[in-house]
């Protein structure tokens, strides 16, 4: 048994695989057609005649997006890689645990039943307002138990695995089950309002499901933010920092660059990261002593960050050829590259004086958008072009695709961010602006109908984005399909982790 | 050290566990109490007002609009006086929002009437030639939940003492109560009567005929809502 190579289960894996690449089109859909309503607003009625406008209206379908992409496409891609990932690198099959399968099996369909009663939810319009917690208390029972399976199961792995020593990659999972499990309990501490009981000795009054939120006003606001900025951090930064420790190794069969390097940007990044949501608070009523701190973490925050991404890009030393001849490195690249620019462009906005200017604008959305479309967006896709062949034991169907997917959603997130850049410091500027006589020198709505071109721009950078979705879901979709079958268990270059 | 936590899953966790836990402590709880209390001149929320901002939340209003003024001139300018900690002790859930694709909303009371939020809900362009915001036509024939609104008031007495049936301090040295129900039906007997002052503000006529006829659509509240920003 011990000199056979391990035969890893992947049942789960391929589950989340689907609903990664299935949510990830509903949310950027989603997407598409609000930067469409935008900046076309007589979007926002077409179905109209069918007495929808309701439900296509812009902010129904904005939490939607969000939630949609961050807890749609973005987590079923961490799940699918942690059950790949954590097999492999713990040298444990999840055949092995009737127990843990089970538990697997259990995340999956509890997680999709969450997702869809997230769904009927928000376009009902029952929400909490919070962003990317809009959730009420009966969905966010939910998410928590969703949560503790997983955990079970991350931690039950690691309780029988072979290999002693926790790779780093597994070090960003336990993080991310830690980080979102403490974020998500305090942020979504509410009170069903039913609990409340009349003067006449009546209960059970009003909605079931509504609740109101246990903080008020400014703490209400620390509370989020602390929660918002950081589900960020333990969503978009942790666990696709979990990924390509793993995945850019393997793809190029380089060795991670430098293992104290990791260490550092490790540790750093959990200690430092959790200060910065003050920053979104900056000349709010939050104390001036918070919104300092957040700014000067925000800024520190640098260092752990391209602490990864350099190790990352010196991973590929001696190897850049490979960048020409593999899209799949080049997608990877390219997530690092973002990941640095996107930790570069947040910490500019956290000092005081930009975000005089940027805060409230498109500008935040640009950056967002860099972040998630250029680094989580193509790492996710990435990892899946990697494990499709050796999940699915068939070559990938088309590499050139792959590449002609690489150039559409390179132009598409380039589009995006330069417009939105564009959009949010004129913005910015018009809002601020005085004429000679100490008078604002526009009103509002001067400063809505500037942004129409940048508008226009970002909505067509956000549809080739999509486009190129469409192409990675085809791409995978064929290689399930009509790949050819794959006789070796390893295709591409050695590695250097021995798995 | 990282050697041996990395070949020890659990101290590995408690670790990260105490390190991210850290900021959390130092940042967010020694403000906790002082940030809750209210300043003079705030009062809590009618149940009309209530069950306004429930349609305001429920169509994600501020997913557009903010409702902090920052200390800034041109803010202050535009909007009014910035706004104050304590202004906001009785929202549950804050509502600052996070992006202004239309106006800071913290004190629109102050410069909109009902008349012009009527319209502006009906047919924003029609109002603000250029405006991006689409039409809340379903606010005219919906009803507003004045239940929950009534709930959520009991709930805000019950678990956090909002000080309801209670004289409150205004600017000017005189104080207010804010009455709370004492059935639901009395709820809704106060909502109406609230709705039937800010519906003879409007010009809907089918609004009208529902508030008259004892139902109270959702416009009425939403309006009663932004109305109460000051």
């Amino acid at each position: 048994m011990e000199n056979r190579p391990l035969e890893y289960d992947y049942t789960v894996a391929k589950m989340f695989m689907l609903t990664t690449i299935l949510l990830g089109i509903v949310g950027m859909l989603i997407g598409v057609i609000l930067a469409v309503e935008l900046a076309f607003p007589s979007a926002n009625t077409m179905l109209g005649g069918l007495g929808l406008n309701e439900f296509t209206n812009f902010s129904r379908l904005r939490p939607l997006h969000t939630d949609a992409v961050i807890f749609g496409f973005t987590l079923s891609g961490i799940w699918a890689t942690w059950y790949y990932v954590g097999q492999r690198v713990l040298k444990v099959s999840m055949a092995e645990s009737k127990v843990l399968m089970f538990l697997g099996k259990l995340h999956f369909w509890l997680y999709l039943l969450v997702v869809v009663s997230v769904v009927v939810s928000l376009f009902a319009g029952v929400t909490t307002s919070k962003e990317y917690a809009e959730f009420e208390w009966p969905i966010d029972i939910g998410v928590v138990l969703v949560w503790v399976i997983w955990g079970l199961g991350l931690f039950g792995l690691i309780g029988i695995r072979r290999e002693r020593s926790l790779y780093i990659s597994i070090w960003y999972y336990i993080a991310t089950f830690l980080g979102i499990a403490m974020l998500y309990l305090f942020n979504n501490m509410e009170i069903p309002t039913i609990l409340a009981t009349s003067p006449a000795g009546e209960t059970g009054i009003g909605a079931w499901y509504h609740s109101i939120s246990m903080y008020s006003g400014t703490n209400d606001a620390l509370v989020e933010w602390w929660y918002g900025h950081n589900a960020v951090a333990f969503g978009f930064t942790v666990p696709i920092v979990a990924m390509i420790y793993y995945f850019l190794p393997k793809e190029s069969g380089q060795a991670v660059y430098s293992y104290k390097l990791s260490l550092l940007s490790f540790w750093g990044l959990m200690f430092v990261y959790l200060w910065a949501g003050g920053h979104h608070l900056l000349f709010s009523t939050v104390p001036d002593w918070m919104q300092t701190m957040g700014s000067i973490f925000s800024v520190v925050l640098i260092l752990p960050s391209w602490g990864s991404a350099i190790n990352m890009l010196l991973t590929m030393k001696g190897e850049w050829q490979q960048v020409a001849t593999s899209p799949l490195i080049k997608f990877m690249i390219l997530a690092s590259t973002f990941y640095m620019f996107s930790t570069l462009e947040g910490p500019i906005q956290a000092i005081k004086s930009v975000n005089a200017i940027a805060h409230f604008t498109d500008w935040i959305i640009g950056h967002v958008h860099d972040g998630t479309l250029g680094w989580v967006g193509f790492m996710i896709m990435a990892a899946l072009f990697h494990m499709a062949p050796r999940v699915f034991k068939r070559e990938l169907y088309s590499k050139s695709l792959m590449g002609t997917q690489f150039w559409i959603q390179t132009l598409g997130v380039v589009l995006y961010f330069t417009s939105m850049w564009i959009a949010g410091i004129t913005q910015g500027m018009m809002w601020r602006a005085h004429d000679e006589y100490g008078n604002l020198a526009y009103s509002f709505i001067d400063t809505v109908s500037a942004l129409h071109p940048y508008w226009t721009i970002r909505a067509v950078g956000g549809l080739l984005y999509l486009v190129g979705f469409f192409m990675f879901a085809y791409n995978i979709y064929k290689t399930m399909t009509a790949g050819r079958r794959v006789e070796e268990s390893e295709l591409q270059n050695a590695s250097p982790m021995a798995a | 050290m990282f050697h041996w936590l990395e070949k020890h899953p659990f101290f590995f966790a408690v670790g990260v566990f105490v390190v991210i836990a850290f900021a959390g402590l130092v940042e967010i709880l020694p403000n906790f109490a002082q940030a809750a209390q209210p300043v003079v001149g705030t009062k809590p929320y009618t149940i009309l007002q209530m069950a306004g901002r429930e349609v305001y939340i429920k169509n994600s209003c501020n997913a557009c609009h903010s409702q902090l003024i920052r200390p800034f001139k041109a803010e202050t300018d535009r909007y009014g006086h910035y706004s104050l900690s304590g202004e906001y002790a009785y929202d549950r859930p804050f509502l600052w929002g996070s992006k202004r694709t239309g106006p800071d909303l913290h004190r629109v009371g102050n410069y909109r009437t009902t008349d012009w939020h009527e319209n502006h809900m009906k047919d924003p362009a029609g109002v603000v030639p250029g405006s991006v915001m689409p039409a809340y036509t379903w606010m005219f024939t919906n009803l507003a939940d004045i239940d929950t609104a009534y709930a959520d008031q009991l709930t805000n007495a019950e678990f956090f003492n909002v000080p309801y049936n209670k004289p409150v301090p205004m600017k000017d040295g005189s104080t207010v109560t804010v009455p709370m129900a004492k059935s639901v039906a009395d709820a809704h007997a106060m909502a109406l009567a609230e709705a039937k002052v800010i519906t003879a503000d409007m010009k809907d006529k089918n609004v009208q005929d529902m508030v008259a006829a004892g139902k109270i659509p959702e416009i009425v509240a939403l309006i009663a809502y932004l109305n109460s920003l000051k």
